[in-house]
């Protein structure tokens, strides 16, 4: 492990990726009825284009961006909307969602193409294609690509960082898109280079998945912009400003984009998909989900359209009678849901499926702070979380903020992973997180 | 040198060093002297104490210096009693003053007895920890939560949980002091006049059957009570009951009768609900579906 470049700190959970890494992607069949939430990325919800009752046919355009932070939606399947109606959503609250009912006979052809002409294409006319392929980012932030490709103009971006990381245990879709999808992926590196006016791409990847690194690298040319990183694997690596250290040795300031130093981040599925789509002028209709975890019968990785309920999928891919947690996304940062009628979004990577008697879901009591200073060992953006979570037990939400940088806490986890006295310690961070953000609404 | 010599010149100098600096003080005393009226400090230990902020200052000394200054009236703090604002009153030879009596209302009545849960929510006990997972599990998602963080933060014991999980408010013991109105993560509690009889005790955006198959007692927007009530008293917007309170004189009632759910009611000797409303029989919580 002595000479991969990492970042300091961090967690190494047990990865479980054995499960699902080494099973082609497959195909799921569209699901009866599709629900598809206008508001599927951070922005503006989009704006609909058809009326309930009318006909779509897979890959139209369904409904529009509204301003530039939003990006559009597109029909996975054809059939006809039934209604627009408030459906519930993996987060939580209910919003609007188109009701699609699929056509028995709907196939997997593309019937609304829009073909381009790659060598022609100006960096504006790129960035304007992935907002209309409704492109955001598909590593779970759910982020609308083309923002993240417009850079504010005081910051000079030299490199692109491809993240291929993937460092949730039991997720292994990113990891099966880069052994699958090389050239799609290299493709849209390079239209995204083009756009951002870069020279330089490096595509980081945890050396658990060298089979990936050997897979990209013996399609690049020598000497070629775009080169091949092998990181440590260490949870999380994945996260932005982690990889960015890892790579570059750079650290973003607190409280800036990863342009501010220069560099910007895209998910390797995300590429993939812009290296597949843009040519062809499409929409993201569909993504690889990750279905795994002990309470899975046929873990794997599944090539799902967008809008297929939770339900539908673990129906395809078995659930044992122990099932007892589904979450979505990895078991680090994602999020267990309550009703399985929630519908597979753009950015839902995975879904992991807990069994009763998994030991990681054993409840333990909470037992008080022993200071052994684990989580601060733990913390990848050295914060101190054993005082943060004394703070939050007063409700002291103003001092964490302003004393001990809550707010550069992205949430992964790590120093709840190793607290010996079991103190849901993110948790408390979300709590002081919301409180925060309501207070600022009010004033 | 005799020993007495050096005592005295001792004894000398600790006197004039004395002197000296008696007279920096009492020179600060006179020039930086500010006059606090002896009012404050009595009116402030006619107080209650609680700085709970409900009378709208920073708590009992800022209050109690706005009330000899005159800027405000003893009837504005809620969380004494009656007799001793008046007594404060007299002590000031002000008017007593009248304040409308304020009460935090919850505009929620599933409690699990009537309202569905989807899943088991394990974690910290709290609403806001629940709300950000996948909603807490209830099927409501404008609903209660029903983990108390409204009865945690209020300090004078008004927030009692029902046997529904399901908070209460006493309101003799309600200060309108709105801790609870800040912590409630699903906005349910407001502070609302006590003579504010009329009341929708639901959040419920969804329609007609939708709205029903989550929670026994939602509003499911049906518009009975806004066709009974007199000149526009309520309307329906987003499928829920709205309240005009400017015509509050106008309520009766009359508006909530024909309430299918018994989701609108009138707030007098305890909750009631229309002849029409579906009967609550069940009392043990819905399983878990």
């Amino acid at each position: 492990m002595f000479g991969l470049s990492t970042f300091k700190h961090g967690v190494h959970p047990r990865e479980y990726k054995e499960l699902s890494n080494q099973l082609p992607i497959r195909r799921l069949p569209f699901a009866p009825t599709l629900v598809l939430p206008l508001s599927q990325h951070a922005g503006k919800p989009s704006v609909p284009l058809v009326q309930p009752g009318q006909e779509v046919v897979r890959g139209q355009p369904i409904a529009a961006a509204d301003g530039f932070m939003s990006v559009p939606l597109h029909a996975p399947a054809t059939g006809r909307i039934k209604r627009i109606e408030l459906m519930p959503t993996a987060r939580g609250p209910k919003t609007d969602s188109f009701i699609l009912e699929v056509y028995q006979g709907s196939n997997q052809q593309h019937s609304y193409d829009n073909p381009q002409d790659l060598a022609k294409l100006q960096g504006k006319d790129i960035v304007q294609l992935v907002q209309d392929a409704g492109m955001v980012g598909l590593g779970g932030a759910a982020f609308p690509t083309h923002v993240k490709m417009t850079p504010p103009p005081e910051h000079q971006v030299d490199t692109l960082v491809a993240n291929g990381c993937e460092c949730e245990p039991y997720l292994t879709c990113d990891h099966r898109i880069m052994l699958e999808q090389p050239e799609q992926l290299i493709q849209g590196t390079r239209l995204i280079m083009r756009a951002l006016g870069v020279e330089r791409a490096i595509i980081g990847i945890e050396d658990n998945k060298l089979d990936a690194v050997k897979a990209i690298s013996e399609l690049l040319p020598a000497h070629d912009p775009i080169t091949v990183q092998a990181v440590e694997t260490k949870y999380p690596q994945g996260a932005e400003k982690m990889l960015i250290k890892s790579v570059l040795g750079r650290s973003v300031p607190p409280g800036s984009f990863p342009s501010a130093v220069g560099v910007s981040v895209f998910n390797v599925g995300t590429l993939a998909q812009i290296g597949e789509l843009l040519p062809h002028g499409r929409g993201v209709i569909e993504r690889v989900v990750t279905v795994s975890g002990p309470g899975v019968e046929h873990p794997g990785n599944y090539l799902v359209p967008v809008g297929t309920p939770v339900r539908f999928l673990l129906e395809h891919a078995g659930v044992t009678s122990g099932a007892h947690e589904v979450i979505l996304g990895g078991p680090m940062m994602g999020m267990s849901v309550s009703a399985l009628d929630v519908p597979v979004t753009k950015a839902m990577s995975g879904m992991v499926v807990l069994e009763q008697n998994d030991p990681d879901l054993h409840k333990q009591q909470a037992h008080p702070c022993i200071r052994c200073g684990w989580c601060v060992e733990a913390c990848p953006m050295q914060l101190n979380p054993s005082m943060l979570g004394m703070l939050a037990a007063s409700s002291d939400y103003d001092e964490m903020a302003n004393d001990y940088h809550l707010n550069d806490c992205f949430e992964c986890g790590s120093c709840s992973y190793v607290c010996p006295s079991n103190i849901p310690l993110v948790q408390y961070f979300r709590i002081a997180k919301s409180v925060l953000r309501e207070r600022a609404e009010v004033a | 040198m005799s020993p007495w010599l050096n005592f005295f010149i001792a004894v000398g100098f600790m006197a004039s060093l004395g002197l000296a600096l008696a007279m920096v003080l009492v020179i600060a005393n006179r020039r930086l002297f500010v006059y606090e009226d002896p009012k404050i400090d009595e009116v402030e230990d006619l107080l209650p104490h609680a700085n709970c902020g409900a009378c709208g200052t920073a708590g009992c000394r800022a209050f109690a210096e706005q009330l000899v200054a005159g800027e405000i009236q003893p009837a504005a703090c809620t969380v004494n009693s009656a007799e001793m604002n008046q007594v404060i009153a007299n002590f000031l030879g002000v008017e007593l003053g009248s304040q409308e009596k304020l009460v935090a209302r919850l505009a929620c009545a599933g409690g699990n007895h009537v309202a569905k849960r989807y899943g088991n929510y394990q974690g910290i006990d709290s609403c806001r920890a629940a709300a950000m997972i996948s909603g807490g599990g209830k099927g409501c998602v404008w609903g209660c939560l029903g983990l108390a963080d409204c009865r945690d933060v209020c300090d004078f014991d008004a927030i009692v949980m029902d046997k529904y999980d399901l908070p209460q408010v006493i309101s003799d013991n309600c200060t309108a002091c709105g801790d609870c109105v800040d912590i409630c993560p699903r906005d349910l509690f407001s502070l609302q006049p006590a003579r504010h009889r009329l009341w929708v005790a639901c959040k419920n955006l969804e329609k007609g059957e939708k709205a029903e198959r989550e929670c026994t007692v939602a509003c499911n927007g049906c518009g009975r009570c806004a066709m009974d009530a007199p000149e526009d008293l309520i309307s329906i917007n987003n499928h829920l009951a709205v309240i005009d309170y400017t015509k509050n004189s106008l309520a009766s009632r009359v508006a909530i009768e024909r309430c299918p759910t018994g989701a609108i009611v009138w707030l007098e000797d305890g909750v009631n609900k229309g002849k029409e409303a579906v009967k609550i029989i069940r009392k043990q919580p819905l399983p878990l579906e």
